[in-house]
């Protein structure tokens, strides 16, 4: 015999549907989440420090360097580190995550009668705040080194959503990461190495007509390419969409297919590693 | 009486490593079993299987009717788990930790709240409710991670060894916030590596080793088994050869002899037992330099039903 269980939650858990749930857990975690950043003055410190170094960096040491053509460098260069930018919210993902594993915190999630999932949508959610503050600063940096929106209003809302966008995709690239790999010493290396390589190779700096023919191949269909070339024609940055390989051509519609491409893969594969993921 | 855990034959293999081979367990509502047995014995993956972390490669278990196997999402809303594992947010103030696992087991936001800091007031953690969990001590923060798996007042308590590395007065207010759950109906389980722990809290107390129970039964029975209490004398050792002869004829086994140190088994009343010892020594005019009662050390257990000591199996 056994006794049937009285759970004080059972009742208020069926009066929402599993998508009211998905929303509200993910809501908790990233409220959590926002708290733990808040409460570490250091991090803020530097998310808020780390894009303003690198926009004076390249302005002023490769600026003068660096020959763009007709229009100066820095209206070149801001949507460039906008989206490198962006794009290492996934290494704060894999660490995030990672530090949630070391610290036996997943193991207590995955305790409770959570949505499993909930976990990486709340880690996606606060990191994307996160993004949002960090382009809001470089923005404002860009703007005061002499960067300007020539483009209309709602090419510029666009762009930034793009953006936005294009950072919830590599979110679950981190998050993954962050997930399959076994501290947060080797997280926070992991996290950041493949980015290196993807944002440097890619038009975010340099032309790559400036690139060997087989580089220029793979930066022009790098990701990250596809979304600086579309900021910069929303920005109202005039780049020459007429030749050159397709994504280049298309630098909008590729950078849209590339977030749902890049979100449709490693999406679910995120969340099946977070359901077999242990805290040891 | 109705049982709240049932598991059988529940079994788990890391690639080579049988880390749990057939154990079968049952616990009466409102009762502890305490899991006793070195590290890697098998205490650690049967909790996360329970705890529904971890499958089973095989076997069933039950909590409190619930299929934990087929419904593990239901099962999560009834057990409550605490332990080495099991954490809080040390970023996050104490009562911010306790809102937020019970707004994730699905409580409304102001009965969240209320249970939050009725909890902080049953485990003495008002004062330190507004403040970030790092600045807490070991034993402040076993007390909130319990309070967490609390939230939700489930009906079975799964505890991972909830005194390991806490000190003696943390330790005891430990025992006794136990203690008292289970008065209020909670059913538990408990692993430890302590004797004495699973001695002064479990009602029945398994004794596992290598992924297998080797033994089973109440403290007394178990301690029947392995000879009860151990009186520990120290005597120059000149005495050593009369001490021993004079402690075998008190004690329930062989005397144990190191140099200068004797054990021996006693049981009963190890209180009447240690002053028997104590005349019996005297009038044969032997020096006692040291005395002790104390309980068997999980080695002796060990060494008794198993013949070999603990054994660290990394696992």
């Amino acid at each position: 015999m056994s006794i049937k269980a009285r759970s004080v939650s059972a009742s208020y858990a069926a009066a929402h549907s599993k998508g009211y749930w998905l929303i509200h857990d993910s809501a908790v975690v990233a409220w959590r989440n926002l708290l733990q950043f808040y409460r570490n003055v250091e991090a803020i410190f530097f998310d808020a420090i780390q894009p303003i170094i690198f926009i004076l960096l390249f302005a002023f040491v490769f600026g003068g360097a660096i020959d763009v053509g007709d229009s100066s460098y820095r209206s070149f260069l801001i949507p460039g580190i906008f989206v490198q930018t962006i794009a290492f919210a996934g290494a704060a993902s894999s660490i995030g995550l990672n530090d949630d594993m070391a610290k036996g915190l997943i193991d207590r999630f995955r305790s409770l009668p959570m949505v499993a999932a909930a976990v990486l949508f709340g880690r996606a959610g606060s990191d994307l705040l996160r993004g949002v503050f960090t382009l809001i600063i470089m923005s404002f940096t860009g703007l005061a080194i002499g960067w300007r929106i020539s483009g209309g209003f709602f090419e510029a809302v666009f762009a930034y959503l793009l953006l936005l966008g294009f950072g919830f995709s590599m979110i679950w690239i981190g998050a993954l990461i962050g997930l399959s790999v076994s501290n947060p010493q080797v997280a926070s290396t992991a996290g950041f190495a493949w980015l290196f390589p993807l944002t440097f190779v890619s038009n975010a700096f340099v032309p790559t007509q400036s690139m060997p023919d087989w580089l220029q191949v793979f930066a022009e269909w790098n990701p990250i390419s596809s979304i600086v070339a579309a900021a910069r024609i929303l920005f109202g940055y005039p780049i020459d969409t007429s030749t050159g390989s397709f994504p280049m051509q298309h630098p909008i519609l590729m950078s849209v297919i590339w977030i749902v491409v890049i979100t449709a893969i490693f999406m679910p594969l995120a969340i099946r590693k977070f359901k077999v993921a242990t805290s040891r | 009486m109705s049982l709240a855990v049932v598991a059988k034959d529940l079994s788990k293999t890391y690639g080579e490593v049988k880390a749990l081979s057939g154990v079968d367990l049952e616990i009466p509502q409102g009762t502890i079993l305490g899991l006793l047995g070195p590290n890697g014995a098998g205490k650690t993956t049967t909790v996360r299987i329970l705890s529904t972390l971890l499958k089973p490669d095989s076997g069933t278990a039950e909590i409190a009717g619930v299929d934990i196997l087929k419904d593990p999402a239901h099962a999560r809303e009834i057990i409550g788990l605490s332990g080495q594992y099991a954490a809080v947010d040390e970023n996050l103030t104490g009562r911010e930790n306790l809102i937020m696992v019970g707004r994730l087991f699905r409580l409304p936001k102001k009965i969240a709240i209320e249970k939050s800091d009725q909890l902080l007031e049953k485990f003495n953690l008002t004062d330190a409710a507004n403040r970030v969990v790092k600045t807490y001590s070991g034993g402040m923060r076993r007390r909130l991670d319990l309070a967490s798996a609390l939230i939700a007042s489930p009906s079975v308590l799964i505890l991972d060894e909830p005194t390991t590395g806490l000190d003696p007065r943390s330790r005891l207010l430990m025992w006794g916030i136990i203690r008292d759950l289970v008065k209020e109906g909670t059913t538990v389980l408990l692993t430890t590596q302590y004797l004495e722990e699973a001695d002064q809290l479990a009602d029945k107390i398994m004794v596992i080793d290598h992924g297998k129970v080797i033994a089973e039964g109440t403290a007394s029975e178990l301690k029947k088994q392995i000879g009860g209490e151990r009186i520990e004398v120290k005597v120059p050792l000149a005495q050593v050869e009369k001490a021993t002869e004079i402690l075998s004829k008190i004690g329930s086994g062989p005397v144990l002899v190191a140099i200068d140190h004797l054990t021996v088994p006693v049981v009963g009343k190890g209180g009447s037992k240690i002053v028997d010892a104590v005349r019996a020594l005297d009038s044969e005019n032997i020096t006692i330099e040291e005395i002790q009662l104390r309980q068997p050390t999980l080695d002796e257990v060990f060494l008794t039903l198993t013949g070999h000591v603990a054994q660290e199996v990394s696992a």
